[in-house]
């Protein structure tokens, strides 16, 4: 029997077509897209269509995308790049509780540079509250961070509404949407954000390429210094294949997303339900209805979530414990602590993230082993029975 | 991930696993903030650890050191039983990724506890059961992270403290 794979959040497979599409150019193309001779040609031509392909995804100009090394370089360039961009202006910056860590660690740096940070609360569902970033606004502000979907819970937060007090303010405003795009529709004239992280991992493009969307007039001031690639705000020689891989990729998403979507929802339901009926005292995470269709957290009591993801990886059903990125810390997973979620319950979270390739028997082999395996870890636990069951 | 075959076998097939009911000795360490607990149960007679079982809530190592904390103790003298060392145990598992050693030390330190509690028992200085349950529950009190070197205030997951220099260790990655 195969693998059955439920870790789309860490890694998505490459789609045959993006494969395709960056192997023709790994054949063919390996000039550099500033020389402006026949070799170089052929390379500009393509970054091109890949912009245009991965602006229509996010329903923005070609001339708005700047590529990167992925979204956490994307993060990295909003935030360090505004705070560099608008330094004469103020050095205040808002963001919430349960941001990725490259929101988190930027800000970090950004501290050590003198600049202040407001970090929100959320509600139990990881909700961001609209009127509380309005509070939190001073002469000073310069920047709102918030992401647009959780990558550990999936919910999705208020961007439009936010985006809309950021621009009466005049404040810039950032979205990672690293977690939503290629995954639901984002369109950011519709959301009315600044600045929109994005990465092709999570939508069956290459790992190491993702891409920063910069509203036209938006003072975002290069994190990488060099040459005048990416129209002055992103210099080095690009990733030309990972980039024709990103377009394409996000070409396909936006043909697949309104059906896939669906169907993957119509699984996560099944997931969900099944295991409710089957698991006593577990908790689903995240907003009851605004949440990616995709993505379903898991709190299991009185089991720890890592002993549980290697006995179904035994089973050959591979998941994540919370999101890949933090999982080399073992401390609990901020973003459910931020929900208020006690300690013990939090670590004992799985986090299931469907793709293309999932089938309903998928979901039913994971519905036949997992109790089984919850009950033999109970057993184990000391926090079971001293709960009185 | 890098788990030895050897931790993979004791946390697939874990050896001991349960409560002694009349236990002689029963150790209690970690706690669920810190993503590991431990219970130990012994069983002593002639000052020879005669049975020994474990109940975890904890991570594929933690299951794993807990298995061989009680396949090393059992057998052993108290005193040879209070001479194993964490060290013992990652050993005897083939090896831990670094950022598990510190499950080494429950191991250990459960054992250790166990045997304390038996012969505090038999002194009769305790009431069996009792006593400083609740003290790990609550978050630790002190806000944010400090340089272990100069004490002054640093930010979360800093590579190297940047007052003096230092390169931080690890949060709870001992």
């Amino acid at each position: 029997m195969g693998l059955i794979y439920l870790d789309h959040q860490s890694a998505t497979p490459l789609h045959p077509r993006v494969k395709e599409a960056m192997i023709h150019y790994m054949e063919n193309v390996f000039g550099n897209p500033s020389s402006d001779h026949q070799v170089g040609h052929p390379a500009a031509e393509a970054l091109d269509q890949a912009r245009t392909q991965t602006a229509a995804l996010i329903n923005a100009e070609p001339k708005e995308i700047v590529f990167t090394s992925g979204g956490t370089e994307a993060v990295n360039q909003a935030l360090k790049g505004v705070a560099i961009g608008l330094r004469e202006k103020g050095r205040h910056i808002i963001t919430s509780n349960i941001e990725h860590k490259s929101v988190l660690n930027s800000l970090r740096t950004l501290r050590l540079l003198d600049y202040r940070v407001t970090s929100l609360d959320v509600d139990a569902y990881g909700l961001v509250d609209p009127a509380a970033v309005e509070q939190a606004i001073t002469p000073e502000t310069i920047l709102i961070s918030i992401m647009l979907a959780n990558n550990e819970i999936g919910t999705i937060e208020p961007i439009a509404e936010i985006a809309q007090i950021a621009k009466k303010h005049k404040v810039v405003m950032h979205t990672d949407a690293v977690a939503a795009v290629g995954n639901i529709p984002v369109d950011v004239q519709e959301l009315g954000v600044n600045l929109l992280s994005l990465a092709a991992s999570q939508f069956y493009g290459p790992p190491g390429v993702g891409a920063l969307y910069i509203r036209k007039g938006t003072p975002v001031w290069p994190l990488l210094d060099g040459g005048t690639q990416e129209n002055k705000r992103r210099a080095g020689m690009e990733n030309l294949i990972g980039i024709v891989g990103l377009g394409e990729a996000a070409a396909i998403a936006r043909g697949e997303i309104p059906e896939r979507q669906v169907r993957l929802r119509a699984l996560k339901d099944r997931l969900e339900q099944g295991l409710m009926a089957r698991i006593p005292e577990i908790h689903i995470n995240g907003h009851p209805t605004r949440n990616l269709p995709h993505l379903l957290s898991v709190s299991v009591e009185y089991i720890e979530g890592e002993s549980l993801m290697l006995m179904l990886d035994d089973e050959g059903i591979i998941v994540a414990t919370r999101s890949a990125c933090a999982s080399g810390s073992l401390r609990a997973s901020h973003v459910l602590i931020g929900t208020g979620m006690d300690f013990a319950t939090a670590q004992g979270t799985l986090v299931f993230t469907l793709g293309r390739d999932n089938t309903a028997a998928d979901i039913d082999r994971v519905l036949e082993v997992m109790p089984g395996i919850v009950q033999t870890l109970r057993e184990m636990s000391p926090l079971y029975k001293k709960s009185g069951n | 991930m890098a788990y030895s075959p050897i931790v993979m076998d004791h946390f697939k097939n874990p050896r001991n696993v349960g409560e002694i009911l009349d236990a002689d000795g029963l150790g209690e360490v970690g706690n669920p903030v810190c993503g590991d607990m431990m219970s130990v149960y012994i069983k002593v007679e002639n000052g020879v650890i005669e049975d020994v079982k474990f109940k975890t809530f904890g991570c594929g190592a933690a299951i794993a050191v807990s298995s061989m904390i009680t396949e090393l103790a059992r057998g052993k003298t108290l005193e040879e039983a209070m001479k194993i060392k964490n060290s013992d145990v990652a050993k005897a598992l083939g090896g831990l990724p670094p950022n598990k050693l510190h499950c080494s030390n429950l191991g250990a330190d459960a054992l250790h506890s166990a045997i304390k509690n038996y012969l505090d028992r038999k002194a009769g200085k305790i009431a069996p059961e009792a006593e400083e349950k609740e003290l790990h529950l609550k978050e630790k009190e002190r806000p944010g992270c400090y340089c272990p070197y100069c004490e002054k205030k640093v930010e979360e997951e800093s590579p190297f403290c940047i007052f003096c220099g230092q390169e931080m260790p690890h949060d709870h990655d001992h």
